[in-house]
C-alpha cells in the first residue's frame, strides 16, 4: 500500500480511525487461532456504511486486499490478514437500531457484542439463541460472517437460522440489501444465507435483520456419567427417539473428564468414558414432563451415574464440569487448538473412538468435548507450538481427525467456519465440482479477489 | 540512564528483562475473553488496550518483529492493574503481572511517565516526601479550593501534571500520624495492632484514619502507629519501577517487624495487598528478607477483615445509621486480597442502614492509583459508567475501602452534578459506634 492509499483512507474515516503503527499493525495480526499471523498495512475503522462502501471502492480499484474484523475471536484464522492490505475493523457499527416487538425482530449493526444483544432483550422475555463461546466478545457480524453455533444448536439451530436480511457492501463498494422481515419469503436466491458464513470472502456485512424467540420460562438440567461410550451413545438416541430435543446435550470424553477432574475436582469418576449434560428448556409443565423421561432414557442405557437439577445451585454445579472442559485442557499446554468437525449425531461415539486412538497413535494429547445432540465435537489439541517435532504429529493428528470425521459422513467444521484453518480438506470433504462451484460464486461478486482472499475457497 | 548507552543497547537488555516471560506469554491463547471485562478496552476498543494485544506486543518485541518503541511504552501505561483479566482468563495467564514487567522494560528503557517521574523521586526520599505533603496541608487552601461539606477540593489555577477541572482531596493540614502519639493506649489491651496508615490516609484522608483508631479502641485494641512507616510502594512498583519498590518494601519491612505486633491493620486493599502479596514477591529469593516478609504478610489485614474474621465485633455497641449506602469494591480487594463478604458484614450489621448492591461493584472505577495521573480522561470515561451505577441504586452514600478509589468517585460524583457521600466503610462503622453511645 502506498502512502497516498493511507491518506485517502484516513479522508473517508478520520485520521484517527486509520492505525499504521508497527505496534498498532502487529495487535491485528492475529486473531484466536494458533499459528497464523501477518501484519496488515493499515486497520481501518469506518463509522457506517457509506464510509465501508468508500473503503471498498478504493480498495477495489488499487486491488488491495480486505479482512473484515470484529473481535478477532474466530478459531479458523478468518481474520488473519495473510496478504497485508486493511483489516476493516466493524467495531465502531455498534448500534442496536430497531426492537419490532410485533415482528419479532431486531435491527442492528455489526459490531453490536451478542451478549449485548441478549441483554438489550433479556427483560422483554426474547432471546437471540446462537450462542457460541465467546457470545460474550464476539460481534453479531462475525458471529453472522461465520455461520456460528454454540450450545443450544440441537434444539435453536445456528446463525443462518436466525438471520432474515442484511445489509452488505460489495466487493466494488455497491450497498446491496437482501431479505428482510418477513418470515416466508423465495423471491429471488436466498442471497441472506449466501452471505451468512460467507466468511468476508464475498461481501462486508453492514446490517442484520435477525429473528428474536420467546425465552424459555423453565429450565431442567441433568448430568448422566456412563463407563462405556456405546450406552451413551444410545442414551443419546434414546433421548431424541423419545421425541425430546432438548436445548443443550452436551458430552465429554475419557481424557476430558481426567483433565477436568485433575482441574476442578468436581467428583468425576477417572475411568468414565462419557458424561452426558443434558438441559431441557420451554413451558414449566413440559420440561418437567420431558425431564423426566430423559432421566428414562439415561437409566436404560445403563448411565452408571445420574443426577438432576433441583435448584438453580444445582443447576451451576452440573454445569460446572462442562464449563471447566476448555480451561482445564487449554492449561495443560501453551498452544490450544479448538477443532470443531461435526458427524451425523449416530455416528459420535465412533468419531470420540477415531479420536483416541489417533491420539494414542501420534502421542498427541487431545480431549474431545462438544455437542453430542447435533453431533458438533470439539476435538481440543493441546501441544507447544515453539516445538516444531511435536507440531508434525499434531498435523498429522489433525489429517487423520479430519478424513475420519468425512469418512463418517460429517463435516470439517460445525461452526467455527473454514478460513484457513481447514483449507486443506475442503478439495476431500467437497469434490471438484462443489469447490469450482463455490470459487465461481467469488469470482462473480469479487472479481479483483480482494475480500479475504485465499481463505474459505482458497486462492481462486 | 547516561549519554553513553544507545537506545539499541537498552533494548538488548530490555529484551533479556522480557525473555524469562517466554513461556507465560506462550500461554495466552488469544482467545479475547479479556475483552469483555477490561475496562480500557471497553472506553478505546482498540486491541493494543486490552491484555491480549498487550502480551501480543511483548510477544513481538522478543521476536525482533517490533521495536522496543515509545509506543509500546503508551500501550503498557494503558492499564488499570485492575486483574479483571487475569480473574477472566481461560488459561490462568496472569496478565496484569506480565503488563507490569512489560511496564519494567519500558521504563528501563525510556524512563517514566514525566508526571510520575517527580511524584515517585519524592516518594523515596521519606523526609522530604513527608515535608513536601505536609507543606501541602498547609499550603494547599492558597492553591484548592475545598468544596463544602466535601473532603473535596478543586484547582485554584492550573496546576502542573494535574487537570484543572479534577477534584481532588485536600492535603490535610496536619497529618495523621501527627495528630496521634505513636502509641494509642487502651485499658487492659486485647491485643497489639501496627496501624499501616499508607500515604492517602496520613496525608490527605486523615478522616478514615480517625475512624480506624476509634473503631480499635472501640474493642479494646492497642494501636500503634510506628512513626518511621513509609509508602507502601504500590504505585512505584505497579509503574514499572521495582528497584523504587524495593527500596520502600524494605524500609516498611525492617520497621513493623522491630515492633513485634500481633497483626497489622491497613485501611487500603493496595496496602495490604502489598504486605501480603507484593513484598513476598520481590524478596522470594532474598533468604533472611524472605523469613521476615512472610511473617508480617501472615498477620496483615485489612481493617473490614481483621474486624469480622479476627476481632469478631460485638454487633450490639453499634446504635443506628440511618442511611441507604452501596459499595464499590476496588480492584485490589476483590481481586488482590478478594477481600469482599467482610465490608458488606460490617455495613450490615449496623442497625438503621439500607444497603443496596450496584450492578458490578466490582468492576474497576478507573482510577486504578496512579493511572489516573497520566491518563486522566480515559479514567473519567471509565468512571463515568461507575458513577451511573451508584446514581441507580439511589443510594444517598457509597462506600469503599482505597483512598483513592474515594478520591475518583468523589471526583465523578461532583463532574456529574450528584451529591452522594463517597466514604470508607470504617467512617460509616465509627458513626454507628458513636450512635451506640448515645442509646
Amino acid at each position: 500500500m502506498e502512502k497516498h492509499h493511507i491518506n485517502a483512507l484516513k479522508e473517508i474515516v478520520g485520521e484517527e480511525n486509520v492505525l499504521t503503527s508497527a505496534e498498532d499493525l502487529y495487535c491485528y495480526s492475529y486473531d484466536a487461532t494458533p499459528g497464523h499471523a501477518h501484519m496488515p498495512d493499515a486497520v481501518v475503522s469506518p463509522a457506517n456504511t457509506a464510509e465501508t462502501s468508500k473503503v471498498l471502492k478504493l480498495a477495489n480499484e488499487n486491488r488491495i486486499p480486505v479482512y473484515t474484523r470484529g473481535s478477532g475471536t474466530n478459531l479458523s484464522a478468518g481474520c488473519v490478514p495473510t496478504k497485508g492490505g486493511i483489516v476493516l475493523l466493524m467495531t465502531r457499527l455498534n448500534k442496536i437500531l430497531e426492537i419490532d416487538l410485533e415482528n419479532l425482530v431486531a435491527v442492528a449493526e455489526p459490531g453490536v457484542i451478542v451478549a449485548d444483544l441478549n441483554k438489550e432483550i433479556a427483560s422483554l422475555g426474547l432471546i437471540y439463541p446462537p450462542d457460541p463461546g465467546t457470545v460474550a466478545t464476539a460481534t453479531l457480524g462475525g458471529t453472522v460472517a461465520e455461520n456460528a453455533g454454540g450450545l443450544r444448536g440441537l434444539k435453536y439451530g445456528v446463525s443462518k437460522h436466525y438471520v432474515m436480511g442484511l445489509e452488505v457492501v460489495l466487493a466494488n463498494g455497491d450497498i446491496m440489501n437482501t431479505g428482510g422481515k418477513n418470515v416466508k419469503d423465495v423471491s429471488g436466491y436466498d442471497m441472506t444465507k449466501l452471505f451468512t458464513g460467507s466468511e468476508g470472502t464475498l461481501c462486508v456485512i453492514t446490517k442484520i435483520i435477525s429473528k428474536l424467540v420467546p425465552a424459555p420460562e423453565a429450565k431442567k438440567a441433568m448430568m448422566a456419567i456412563f463407563k462405556d461410550l456405546d450406552n451413551a451413545g444410545k442414551a443419546v438416541s434414546a433421548i431424541i427417539a423419545a421425541k425430546i430435543i432438548p436445548a443443550t446435550l452436551e458430552i465429554m470424553d475419557n481424557a476430558t473428564i481426567r483433565t477436568v477432574e485433575d482441574y476442578a475436582k468436581v467428583g468425576l469418576p477417572l475411568d468414565a468414558e462419557a458424561v452426558l449434560l443434558i438441559e431441557v428448556d420451554g413451558n414449566p409443565i413440559v420440561v418437567e414432563k420431558e425431564a423426566e423421561k430423559v432421566m428414562e432414557a439415561l437409566k436404560a442405557n445403563h448411565a452408571d451415574f445420574v443426577q438432576i437439577a433441583k435448584d438453580d445451585a444445582e443447576r451451576d454445579k452440573l454445569w460446572a464440569a462442562r464449563r471447566a472442559a476448555l480451561p482445564a485442557l487449554a492449561k495443560l499446554r501453551p498452544t490450544t487448538y479448538v477443532e470443531d468437525a461435526t458427524v451425523p449425531r449416530n455416528k459420535v461415539p465412533d468419531f470420540l473412538r477415531e479420536v483416541s486412538s489417533i491420539a494414542k497413535k501420534h502421542n498427541v494429547t487431545i480431549g474431545t468435548f462438544g455437542h453430542a445432540g447435533d453431533g458438533n465435537m470439539h476435538p481440543t489439541i493441546v501441544c507447544d507450538i515453539r516445538i516444531p517435532e511435536e507440531m508434525e504429529r499434531v498435523y498429522q493428528a489433525m489429517d487423520e481427525m479430519f478424513k475420519a470425521a468425512i469418512a463418517l459422513g460429517g463435516t470439517l467444521s460445525g461452526e467455527h467456519g473454514i478460513g484457513l484453518g481447514k483449507l486443506p480438506w475442503m478439495e476431500q470433504q467437497h469434490g471438484q465440482i462443489t469447490m469450482n462451484t463455490m470459487r465461481s460464486i467469488k469470482r462473480a461478486l469479487d472479481p479483483n479477489l480482494i475480500l479475504n482472499p485465499g481463505k474459505l475457497v482458497g486462492e481462486c | 540512564m547516561t549519554e553513553t548507552i544507545t537506545a539499541k543497547d537498552i533494548n538488548e537488555q530490555d529484551k533479556a528483562l522480557l525473555s524469562d516471560l517466554q513461556d507465560a506469554l506462550a500461554n495466552c491463547m488469544k482467545c479475547g475473553n479479556c475483552m469483555e471485562v477490561c475496562p480500557v478496552y471497553k472506553e478505546v476498543g482498540k486491541e493494543a488496550a486490552v491484555a491480549r494485544g498487550k502480551l501480543s506486543l511483548m510477544e513481538g518485541v522478543l521476536k525482533g518483529s517490533i521495536p522496543l518503541s515509545a509506543a509500546f511504552d503508551t500501550a503498557m501505561s494503558k492499564c488499570v492493574s485492575c486483574k479483571a483479566c487475569t480473574a477472566k482468563c481461560p488459561c490462568g495467564v496472569p496478565a496484569d503481572e506480565l503488563i507490569l514487567r512489560g511496564r519494567q522494560a519500558a521504563v528501563k528503557a525510556r524512563g517514566l511517565h514525566p508526571i510520575k517521574k517527580k511524584v515517585f523521586a519524592l516518594l523515596k526520599n521519606r523526609h522530604l516526601f513527608d515535608f513536601s505533603l505536609r507543606m501541602a496541608g498547609v499550603f494547599g487552601p492558597l492553591s484548592f479550593k475545598k468544596i463544602p461539606g466535601k473532603m473535596a477540593a478543586l484547582a485554584r489555577f492550573p496546576m502542573p501534571g494535574m487537570d484543572y477541572k479534577r477534584v481532588t482531596a485536600p492535603f490535610a493540614s496536619t497529618p495523621l500520624r501527627s495528630q496521634y502519639p505513636e502509641v494509642i493506649k487502651v485499658d487492659r489491651p486485647t491485643m497489639r495492632v501496627g496501624f499501616f496508615t499508607g500515604c492517602t490516609i496520613n496525608y490527605i484522608y486523615t478522616d478514615v484514619g480517625q475512624s480506624v483508631i476509634n473503631v480499635l479502641k472501640e474493642n479494646n485494641i492497642e494501636v500503634t502507629l510506628p512513626s518511621m512507616q513509609h509508602c507502601c510502594g504500590t504505585p512505584v512498583y505497579m509503574s514499572g519501577d521495582v528497584d523504587s519498590a524495593k527500596i520502600l518494601a524494605k524500609h516498611n519491612i525492617e520497621t513493623f517487624d522491630s515492633y513485634n505486633f500481633d497483626y497489622i491493620v491497613s485501611a487500603c486493599g493496595s496496602c495490604t495487598e502489598a504486605f501480603r502479596i507484593e513484598f513476598p514477591h520481590l524478596f522470594h529469593d532474598d533468604p533472611k528478607m524472605s523469613a521476615m516478609t512472610e511473617k508480617l504478610a501472615k498477620k496483615t489485614y485489612e481493617i473490614s477483615e481483621f474486624l469480622i474474621d479476627i476481632v469478631k465485633i460485638d454487633k450490639t455497641k453499634l446504635g443506628p445509621v440511618n442511611t441507604t449506602v452501596t459499595m464499590h469494591d476496588p480492584c485490589h480487594m476483590a481481586r488482590g486480597i478478594k477481600v469482599t463478604k467482610q465490608p458488606r458484614e460490617v455495613l450490615k450489621s449496623i442497625p438503621g442502614l439500607t444497603f443496596v448492591e450496584m450492578k458490578a461493584p466490582d468492576r474497576c472505577c478507573g482510577s486504578g492509583g496512579s493511572f489516573s495521573l497520566g491518563n486522566y480522561e480515559l479514567s473519567r470515561k471509565i468512571n463515568d459508567k461507575k458513577i451511573a451505577d451508584i446514581a441507580s441504586t439511589n443510594a444517598d452514600t457509597v462506600v469503599t475501602s482505597c483512598g483513592t478509589c474515594r478520591m475518583h468517585l468523589t471526583d465523578g460524583l461532583f463532574q456529574n452534578n450528584m451529591n452522594q457521600d463517597a466514604l470508607h466503610v470504617v467512617q460509616v462503622l465509627d458513626r454507628s459506634y458513636k450512635a451506640g453511645h448515645k442509646k
